[in-house]
């Protein structure tokens, strides 16, 4: 029985996957980082999590997108159904959704926890960054979020997550002195992609800009990992 | 709620309105098709199964409570279509984890590219993985799916969700392994 519980793994290092995706409550992702920071042994292990994210990402970006014969079927599809009368009544979830739509921008702020305001103040600054970055042109104009205009430029790029510490100065400095612009994002999960440089490298180039963009701001830089 | 959520979208596709259908569509439908893609390994289905899930979203939608993400929700239904398509597929055709095994049995050039290169190694291996093994692997890094929402997906309790994922992880270092990279861990 006690050689079965020596195999098992821990709890924390069972969160290490969701902690390099970004997906843990607050209170999780402080175990997980109080673990790591006492524990070499979990720390390497957590270095294996994020090249498995890393290159999951990498995988599944290189799948590409189904063709326009998708859309097509699907309305195809939707256009031989029969037409419905427009919903008289709201579900709860519709209704509270609603109730919090209702709320005065001055009760939402005070009910608002400071950690989804920083985050909230990230994303701002970080937009401010992409509208300051990007060329005018394209401004306002409609881009859908699975199949960004930036995708077909060509470069090479990498997927980041900034340090939630991490603060507008920190930011500006860190794309402007290693000449980064983004390119797409954020996801659900805070990632960012970013254009490193304007012409394709080798994978092995790559992984050692990667790698010393990571090493050299760690105080920014919470995960970094290629991408195409 | 802003009108441009999700959540705001299924209420008006609820409604039967066809523009938020093409938005939410637009908005998702590549990285479903990529979930989908990896349990069934066929281009042509998936692109097929596609238009039968955001069908499923156009019919269901007064029924989203909200309860769970949007994505959450699509990614369930999806699953739900592309392990129903896989069962139906006839005896004739390889299973997944049979062409997983054809595609084994010798080091084709591709395969001794990856030995030398770590990063497509483990791409590679993480294509070897069991269809069990795959789903949470990509609902975790890929889908940046929490605990909760995987568990919600694959209708398994948050427990079994964790120690999967810790499992899926170690057969992909057994992969490595056999190729020849001993990452040191377990």
């Amino acid at each position: 029985m006690n050689v079965a519980k020596e195999n098992e793994p821990g709890n924390i290092e069972l969160l290490l996957p969701w902690h390099a995706a970004g997906t843990l409550s607050q209170r999780d992702k402080q175990r997980v980082e109080a673990a790591l920071a006492h524990d070499p042994g979990l720390a390497r292990r957590y270095e294996l999590v994020r090249e498995e994210l890393g290159e999951t990402i990498h995988l599944n970006e290189t799948l590409g997108a189904p063709s326009a014969r998708a859309m097509e079927a699907l309305f195809a599809k939707i256009d031989a159904e029969p037409s419905r009368a427009p919903a008289t009544s709201l579900n709860f979830g519709a209704r509270v959704r609603e109730f919090f739509a209702d709320l005065s921008p001055r009760t939402l702020a005070w009910s608002a926890s400071a950690a989804a305001l920083a985050i909230v103040l990230q994303a701002g600054l970080i937009a401010g960054i992409v509208f300051k970055e990007q060329a005018a042109p394209t401004a306002g104009s409609y881009q859908t979020a699975s199949m960004p205009l930036a995708a077909k430029v060509e470069g090479a790029y990498a997927l980041i997550r900034f340090q939630p510490q991490a603060n507008a100065a920190d930011i500006s400095k860190f794309m402007e002195t290693n000449k980064l612009s983004i390119a797409d994002g954020p996801t659900p999960g805070g990632l960012y992609r970013v254009r490193i440089s304007p012409s394709k490298v080798s994978s092995t180039d790559l992984a050692d800009i990667v790698k010393t963009l990571h090493d050299n701001n760690a105080n920014v830089v919470g995960f970094i990992a290629p991408t195409q | 709620m802003q009108t441009n959520s999700d959540e705001a979208l299924i209420a008006r596709i609820a409604n039967g309105d066809r523009l938020a259908m093409q938005v939410l569509f637009a908005r998702h439908h590549v990285r479903v098709y990529r979930f989908v893609l990896r349990l069934v390994r066929n281009e042509a289905k998936a692109e097929d199964l596609i238009s039968e899930v955001f069908l499923d979203i156009w019919r269901q939608a007064g029924k989203f409570e909200g309860r769970a993400a949007a994505s959450t929700w699509m990614l369930s239904i999806a699953r739900f279509k592309a392990l129903s398509a896989l069962r139906k597929r006839t005896e004739e055709e390889l299973d997944d984890e049979t062409a997983a095994a054809v595609e084994d049995q010798a080091d084709n050039p591709e395969v001794s590219l990856a030995k030398k290169d770590k990063a497509a190694a483990l791409r590679q291996c993480l294509s070897k993985l069991s269809a069990e093994h795959r789903e949470v692997v990509d609902l975790v890094y890929y889908h940046e799916k929490s605990v909760e929402e995987v568990a919600g997906i694959v209708g398994i309790p948050e427990a079994t969700v964790k120690t999967r994922m810790f499992y899926a992880r170690k057969k992909l270092s057994e992969f490595l392994k056999e190729q020849g990279i001993d990452r040191g861990w377990p």
